[in-house]
């Protein structure tokens, strides 16, 4: 499966991502808003399996989660980027959303088609035919990630007795 | 080989002798801060899908602050439900529009040197002036912490920043901050901010807390200042008795640091972060005439008893330009309580600022405030990404408390020592 790439430049911050005037709403009028400041249109056009592709720093700033489930909201395949915020990173993949390390990130164009494979670690650009490979998420925490996320992780714990 | 401070906290709350760097430990928690805005309405049904309740409730600090006072139906709702989650799960501290959270915290002697503490606010990390090791984390991961009491980190490596000498009046704790968001950038994942050198051991506490809140800027774990009289005296303030071993709390003398970097702080002039980023920052000079609708104090990091003294000290015998509106949002009851009784809030009030309820308020466009299309505004606060504050076409200029009082005296961006020099 492949989709198109969104390209972003550096520091794309939250409040862009989750805009506070929104805070009040539902996660689904919320997604409707995500990044509307940089690009009005993605919001309205992204697909889901659409790729993010964008600059250093993605998601610096606030904790709310809000901008990361935007994203899952509009079931983006991955987010590729070469650093992210800490709590986005975080909060990404505790919701499941592949967040993936990506130093080449300039060489992505706007609509190219792109596969990503988060547990191999494999990126396909096959507008450009080009392949990379990326870090794959830390060994840690893939206990978390095979399960889905936090909060089926937690499920299982608990169901285990491991959490008492 | 030493130890930094955040390595023997990390070690404590972790159980492991010799964690590499970048290693995921687990950590136990020691306190965990929830807010209105990333707390119950986001946990409790999450917790109700996983059919627990908390894990401590004693340990947990619960604080109503990014939607206070209820404005509208919704967030009168978020309130409520914030307020039932206290009384069902016994949430003893609990504190509802008594001031912004990372207050709280430091108010009522809640750190202490040595703790691990998760926050569900990126500016938890303010509260690393305490010694303590306390960083910011999503509702997503709060819930975890809510339900289990640990939490996974990365294990840091610190960069040690000194500061040495005295400022020239007028700069203070927070120019260093716009300063470090340029130097540094905001990019600096994986390591912590160990703040250092006798300009920050001459600051108070709530100067110390602005280093730390802003480390959250520069992208970091989090910040710390190792613990002295000052940290053990502000304790014994708020009715806490440190602990006996508490300055055991602190970095060896042969510590290992990722980088160590020093600076001057009588070289410092005040600085001004321009629209959008903290990052983009400069000397108050190079943004000297920029004009504003609207000079803001508020924020954890921008309205504490401090700052409202600096914005008092400014206006004392002066008055906001006609045409442009000063507003003040005291972080906390008890920093609104104290400036009523010392004479700040008649300094400011008589100078021609609005007063505004204690809470997160404008900062993040949740509270009193916001900003219409193309307005500009010069704020106390810790962030000035587009569309922060209101309208995305809107400009947030960041900066001290006193260059944003002498900017709301003039209308525009003026350095502040200038105007403490001269007589009104």
């Amino acid at each position: 499966m492949s989709g198109k790439a969104w390209v972003f430049g550096e520091a794309v911050n939250t409040d862009v991502m989750a805009p506070g005037l929104y805070f009040k709403s539902s996660m689904e009028e919320m997604a409707t808003h995500c990044m509307e400041a940089l690009d009005p249109a993605f919001a309205k056009r992204v697909q889901p399996g659409d790729v993010v592709v964008a600059g250093e720093s993605f998601g610096v700033g606030s904790a709310r989660e809000q901008a990361a489930l935007a994203f899952k909201h509009h079931q983006v395949a991955a987010i590729l980027a070469p650093s992210f915020g800490r709590i986005f990173y975080r909060n990404a993949l505790n919701f499941g959303v592949p967040v993936l390390r990506f130093p080449a990130y300039a060489e992505v164009q706007a609509g190219d088609e792109l596969s990503v494979d988060p547990i191999s670690g494999s990126v396909i650009n096959h507008t450009q035919n080009k392949h990379y490979s990326v870090d794959p998420i830390p060994d840690y925490l893939m206990d978390m990630i095979n399960a889905g996320g936090l909060m089926p992780w937690l499920k299982q714990r608990l169901a285990a007795g491991e959490i008492v | 080989m030493g130890l930094t401070i955040t390595e023997k906290i990390v070690r404590n709350a972790s159980g492991r002798s010799d964690p590499r760097h970048g290693e995921i430990v687990t950590c136990r928690v020691d306190l965990a801060l929830l807010l209105d805005s990333g707390g119950p309405r986001r946990i409790w049904p999450r917790l109700k899908e996983l059919d627990v309740g908390v894990w401590d409730p004693d340990r947990i600090v619960l604080c109503t602050d990014h939607f206070v006072p209820a404005v509208d139906t919704a967030s009168a709702a978020i309130l409520k439900l914030t307020r039932d989650f206290a009384t069902e799960f016994g949430i003893n501290k609990f504190f509802d529009m008594q001031g912004i959270g990372h207050l709280m915290l430091a108010e009522q002697g809640f750190l202490h040197p040595g703790m691990f503490v998760c926050g569900g606010d990126s500016h938890s990390t303010h509260g690393g002036a305490f010694g303590c090791y306390i960083s910011g984390f999503g509702a997503i991961e709060m819930t975890g912490v809510t339900v289990t009491g640990e939490i996974w980190i990365p294990v840091p490596e610190t960069v040690r920043i000194n500061w040495e000498g005295e400022f020239q009046h007028g700069v203070v704790a927070k120019d260093i901050m716009l300063k470090l968001c340029r130097e540094l950038g905001m990019n600096n994942g994986g390591v912590v901010m160990e703040y250092g050198g006798s300009t920050v051991r001459a600051m108070g506490m709530q100067e110390r807390a602005v280093l730390c809140n802003m480390a959250a800027e520069l992208g970091a774990e989090t910040g710390i200042v190792e613990p002295d009289d000052v940290t053990l005296q502000a304790l014994r303030d708020a009715g806490q008795q440190p602990a006996a071993n508490a300055r055991e709390w602190c970095s060896d003398a042969d510590a290992v640091y990722k980088t160590r970097l020093d600076f001057s702080s009588a070289e410092l002039e005040p600085q001004i972060a321009a629209p959008h980023s903290p990052s983009n920052s400069g000397p108050v000079g190079d943004y000297r005439g920029t004009k504003i609708n609207q000079a803001y104090v508020g924020s954890c990091v921008g309205a504490k008893l401090s700052d409202l003294h600096m914005v008092a000290e400014v206006l004392r015998g002066r008055k906001v330009k006609p045409g442009t509106r000063l507003m003040v949002a005291p972080a906390s009851a008890r920093v609104m309580t104290a400036a009523a009784v010392d004479g700040t809030l008649a300094a400011i009030t008589q100078a021609g600022a609005i007063i505004l309820p204690t809470g997160c308020g404008a900062c993040a466009a949740l509270g009193a405030g916001i900003l219409a299309e193309d307005e500009v505004c010069v704020s106390t606060t810790n962030r000035n990404f587009k569309g922060r504050m209101g309208a995305n076409s809107a400009s947030v200029y960041l900066a001290s408390p006193y260059s944003v009082a002498a900017a709301a005296v003039a209308g525009e961006l003026v350095d502040p020592r200038e105007m403490l020099s001269a007589v009104p």
